[in-house]
């Protein structure tokens, strides 16, 4: 039986394939995205984060943190990182849940229980459970257990992946996985690995390979105004796609909204001063990808 | 939308509710001329007589359908035999904040010379007080319950198919018929039921002779009458109102004139104030549709403005102003006539008809509080009725409202009604089940689970008051388990329940014998047959319903004290009640445990709803089954309307994190802002509990509008609705928020805790997002909230 580290169980989920969904995401991601909107699913263990506002420096965690990491500072608990080992006492214990534990390790059995919660809503709706992240593949033994107990119950299975993974790891799920969200950013290698610290080769070939065996891919395209919004970007993509064999690509416009986190985190966020995609950019992407007989769907 | 249609409905909106006195004057008038010469059905009868026979006819311009309560759109007529506002209610009906009536001087000058003096003594408010005991009146003060009859009559009841088929002179036969075969020899009764069918007699001959006023008057307008189309359409309301109610209608028009006539005779007789309405009108209605279509004298057009003129009736029409305590707290202009749609027919196919869409497309044109409309939702019903009622909550003014069908009629089915009867019934006022035209379905009050908590924990001290009104079970040390504990809150509630029903048992006489109700019983099935009055048990099926409020809040706190207090031991009982008596004044982390660590009714979490099922269970087997007054049995249904509001007032800090005074959990909902897990956690829990075993539960969710917006969104709430009902859920009803909830939400995060916003691609709690985001919704909100 294997553990995971999941940092979020979200019922309810609309927008992560057909029907109503629970996603569940796994933490760690090979890939560093300047837009990443879920920036606690980068790191592959546990992280602290730190609501302030909901603090009310009743030093709980102090008391109970075991390694004194957590000193009163101006009035506010604040964390020593170099002294913190990420094991979620301050947490378990502060009353107004000032202090959260993003990342908690689970077994399959547990996970599978809070997902097999909403299986009425899944038969009802034509839905099922999507395991996102982070990229899920990073706990490849996990995601393979997950997927395979999810079957044995009947619950439909949804993978949301950025494809960059060696192929003998990749192909192990595909049995097991009833829908691939795939994601692909950007064409150009070189931007590719710009903006997500990793080369687009593997992800490519692996694309390609897939979609020569599995039947349902939904490709996830996030447009990223000034990164991979342009013409040549979005030609190239349905270029490439239009000789694969997927079911829908999905457009995901940009939004700043994972910004918070990134402050919460203590993280550095680089895309300051993008804004959303203009509607009317939507629509000429749309359009274009429409032209190598893709069928397009927005999402959010 | 008509322009005819546009300016009844801004008339009827713009129009100020004021206090008719035109009722209260007349119905005095007939009691001071019959009081003491007739029995008392027959003095209702001519006191309604009186009425119908005096009451100014109102024709306004441009309406199609008419009749009012009072002398116009907007009249409230008062109802002194049942309670008799004082001086003081009157200034205050006038001068408080929210829902003001206008109150003349010359209503004051009557009240004060004329009804006062003739009432004051003998209302049936009066009355009712004098009979209850100390104790009743110890608990009804304390918010233990509260009593529907002390302001307004019991009408619980909604008007079925038979009026259509029917006219009065064919009531006038059936109860001809009832009065020729009473046996004087072997029925001790027989003289009783000669009394009520006479009354009955009375009754229906009023209601044709008031019709007949409208006829003249219509006549009468439609000679002086300039405009060809009005003078028409005027001589056309002659031709109905001098046919129906005495005749059975013939086409659309004269039925939706039929019913009203019956309407406006129901709430002219009673004070039924909550639910009286036409029931499943798309069934009524559609074979005069189709026929009308058929034969080319109807077209949806036509139907569809007629429809519209019928709604603003019900606008029309505001509910009285309470008196007393409640007069100050609680207002309301709205009656709670709540219009069915779809469902199934009585041989258990599927209901949805072409007018059924119809009356949809009214529902979502019009946009009136009154009448109420919901959907009956059936397993056999196709998914676009669902999302046509879909699209409309989606507007998010909260209509119409979704109830599972199915299980309307599995609830009816358990109390033993035919499987015809169940079909044909449905839900009306908030959620409640009946079996429309041949039950009569009281709710008797609203009962406060929490505060019989709060009782027994303080050993069966009132803490607010200092009175003992509970039983002694024990102080808190003394529980060893926490089984111990719920033992002694079963033992509290047996206690009041006892006292709730002794008064209610009293009340019901008084109504039997004071208050009979002759016109209503001539169309609730079987009063005419059994000769008795529909407030004596003369209805085919007799429930009493007291309603169950708190069961969310009474949940969360339950699962605190077991789960801190026994299970964890991180709280002891003292530093417990010293929070909750200091209203957690020094004791916030105790309060911030209480809210963030303990766990909630609502997030599917076995725990706490295993909790939930043993208070429903305790509440549900302390009440189902007692008799009544009239040959049926008490049962529960779990709303709150606003009593939750009421209730929470007299309840102190409580151990879910509810500080002093703060609401209670309404309906089933979970506590405000505890349910943190979505809404399909919601259902889950709130599926949990036994609906079958009551007579109506009401959940409801409040969405933003982003959630619903796109094709995901729809479908999404569709799916989550049938779910739901694959759950046997009763019903639900779904609260898109506005941008000022937002705003509150803002000021007040914890309170709204478990609001979900569409963000963008996905969806998150509104508390979880920076104030600037916050306020990007807020703004976006804006343009996409009705």
């Amino acid at each position: 039986m294997n553990n995971g580290i999941v940092f979020n169980i979200q019922r309810y989920s609309l927008h992560d394939g057909p029907g109503i969904r629970t996603t569940v995401f796994l933490k760690g991601c090979p890939l560093n995205c300047w837009w990443c909107h879920n920036p606690e699913g980068q790191k592959n263990s546990s992280e602290i984060i730190f609501y302030e506002d909901r603090c009310k420096a009743c030093g709980l965690c102090i008391l109970h943190c075991p390694n004194n990491a957590i000193q009163m500072i101006n009035g506010k608990p604040i964390t020593q990182p170099e002294e913190c080992r990420q094991c979620g006492e301050c947490a378990k214990f502060c009353p107004t849940q000032a202090r959260e534990l993003i990342g908690k390790k689970m077994t399959v059995q547990e996970v599978v229980q809070e997902i097999e919660k909403d299986i009425i809503f899944f038969e009802e709706s034509g839905g099922g459970v999507t395991i996102s992240g982070g990229e899920p593949l990073q706990q490849l033994d996990f995601l393979l257990e997950l997927l395979e107990d999810c079957h044995r119950k009947g619950i439909s299975t949804a993978v949301d992946t950025c494809g960059y993974i060696t192929w003998n790891r990749l192909e192990k799920i595909i049995e097991q996985t009833d829908l691939f969200l795939f994601d692909l950013k950007l064409m150009d290698n070189k931007k590719h690995k710009k903006f997500t610290g990793v080369s687009n080769q593997n992800i490519l070939e692996n694309l390609k390979k897939l979609s020569s065996i599995h039947q349902n891919i939904y490709i996830r395209f996030p447009i990223i105004p000034g990164v991979n919004d342009d013409i040549k970007n979005v030609r190239e993509m349905g270029e490439f796609l239009s000789t694969l064999r997927i079911t829908q690509i999905n457009l995901l416009p940009y939004h700043n909204l994972g910004l918070e986190k990134y402050k919460k985190l203590g993280k550095n966020y680089t895309l300051t001063m993008t804004r959303p995609p203009e509607e009317d950019k939507l629509s000429t992407i749309s359009r274009i990808l429409q032209e190598y007989n893709l069928k397009v769907k927005r999402e959010g | 939308m008509k322009e005819r249609i546009a300016q009844l409905r801004e008339e009827s909106l713009n129009t100020r509710p004021y206090i008719s006195i035109e009722r209260a004057r007349l119905i005095t008038e007939a009691y001071k001329k019959y009081e003491g010469t007739v029995s008392y059905p027959v003095l209702r009868a001519l006191a309604f007589q009186y009425l119908m026979e005096h009451k100014e006819v109102y024709i306004g311009e441009r309406e199609l359908i008419v009749g009012e309560k009072g002398g116009r759109p907007q009249a409230t007529p008062t109802y002194p035999e049942l309670c008799c506002h004082s001086l003081e209610d009157l200034e205050i009906i006038q001068k408080r904040e929210k829902i003001s009536f206008l109150v003349s001087p010359e209503v004051k000058k009557i009240y004060q010379e004329k009804i006062i003096p003739y009432w004051k003594n003998k209302a049936m408010r009066t009355r009712i007080f004098q009979e209850m005991s100390s104790e009743w009146k110890d608990c009804y003060e304390a918010g233990i319950f509260t009593e529907f009859m002390e302001q307004r009559a019991p009408g619980h009841t909604v008007a079925d198919e038979k009026i259509y088929h029917k006219g009065f002179s064919g009531f006038i036969q059936d109860i001809e018929k009832a009065l020729n075969t009473l046996d004087y020899y072997q029925d001790p009764e027989a003289y009783d039921k000669k009394e009520e069918l006479k009354a009955m007699l009375i009754c229906a001959k009023a209601i044709i002779n008031l019709a007949k006023r409208y006829a003249e008057t219509a006549r009468l307008m439609a000679e002086t009458e300039n405009n060809f189309q009005r003078k028409q359409e005027l001589q056309e309301i002659a031709r109905i109102c001098s046919y129906v109610p005495e005749n059975p209608p013939r086409n659309f028009w004269e039925a939706l004139q039929m019913y009203w006539f019956v309407h406006i005779g129901v709430i002219s007789e009673l004070n039924t104030w909550d639910s009286f309405n036409p029931g499943r009108l798309d069934q009524h209605l559609y074979p005069f549709y189709q026929r009308g279509l058929k034969e080319g004298t109807l077209t949806p057009e036509l139907a569809k403005e007629l429809l519209e003129c019928f709604w603003i009736k019900f606008n029309n029409q505001p509910a009285p102003p309470k008196v007393g305590i409640t007069l100050a707290e609680s207002g309301t202009y709205t009656d709670f006539a709540n219009i069915n749609h779809g469902g199934l027919k009585a041989d258990g196919s599927d209901g949805v008809n072409d007018l059924t869409y119809l009356m949809l497309e009214v529902v979502d044109e019009m946009r009136l509080l009154q009448p109420s409309t919901n959907v009956q939702l059936s397993k056999k019903n196709p998914d676009k009725f669902l999302r046509r009622a879909c699209e409309i909550i989606k507007k998010g003014w909260g209509q119409p409202s979704v109830f599972n069908a199915d299980e309307v009629i599995e609830e009816m089915l358990r109390q033993g009604k035919s499987i015809e009867d169940a079909r044909c019934g449905g839900t009306s006022g908030c959620v409640e089940t009946g079996a429309f035209g041949k039950e009569s379905y009281i709710l008797t009050g609203y009962f406060n689970l929490v505060k019989v908590l709060e009782i027994t924990l303080h050993n069966g001290t009132d803490p607010r008051t200092g009175g003992k009104i509970g039983l002694e079970t024990g102080e808190l040390n003394h529980f060893n388990s926490f089984e111990e504990l719920f033992l002694a809150y079963q033992k509290q509630l047996h206690h009041f329940i006892d006292i709730k029903i002794k008064g209610n048992n009293i009340i019901e006489r008084l109504y039997a014998t004071y208050m009979p109700a002759p016109f209503l019983s001539i169309i609730i099935s079987d009063c005419i047959t059994k000769g008795k009055d529909y407030n004596a048990g003369g209805a085919r099926y007799n429930t009493d319903y007291i309603q169950g409020v708190g069961i969310g809040t009474i949940t969360d706190c339950l699962s605190a004290i077991k789960y801190h207090i026994f299970e964890q031991q991180n709280l002891d009982w003292k530093k417990f009640k010293e929070a909750l008596a200091d209203n957690f004044a020094g004791y916030e982390e105790i309060r911030q445990m209480f809210l963030n660590k303990t766990p909630k009714y609502g997030n599917d979490d076995d725990y706490a709803d295993e909790i939930m099922k043993i208070v429903f269970e305790a509440f549900y087997q302390e009440v189902n089954g007692r008799k009544n007054t009239k040959g049926g049995v008490y049962r529960i249904n779990m709303l709150p309307t606003t009593c939750h509001i009421y209730f929470g007032s007299v309840v102190g800090a409580t151990p879910d994190g509810r500080k002093a005074g703060e609401p209670l959990s309404e309906g089933i909902s979970p506590v405000q802002g505890a349910d943190r897990s979505g809404p399909t956690a919601v259902i889950k829990s709130a599926a949990k509990m036994d609906h079958v075993k009551t007579g109506g539960t009401l959940l409801n969710q409040k969405f933003t509008p982003q959630l619903l917006e796109d094709e995901a969104g729809i479908r999404a709430l569709m799916h989550l609705i049938r779910s739901y009902f694959r759950l046997n859920g009763h019903h639900i009803q779904f609260n898109v928020v506005s941008a000022d909830t937002l705003r509150a939400a803002q000021k007040e995060p914890e309170k709204y805790r478990n609001l979900i916003v569409r963000v963008a691609g996905y969806s998150d709690y509104f508390n979880n997002l920076s104030k600037t985001l916050q306020d990007e919704i807020i703004s976006r909100t804006e343009h996409k909230s009705y």
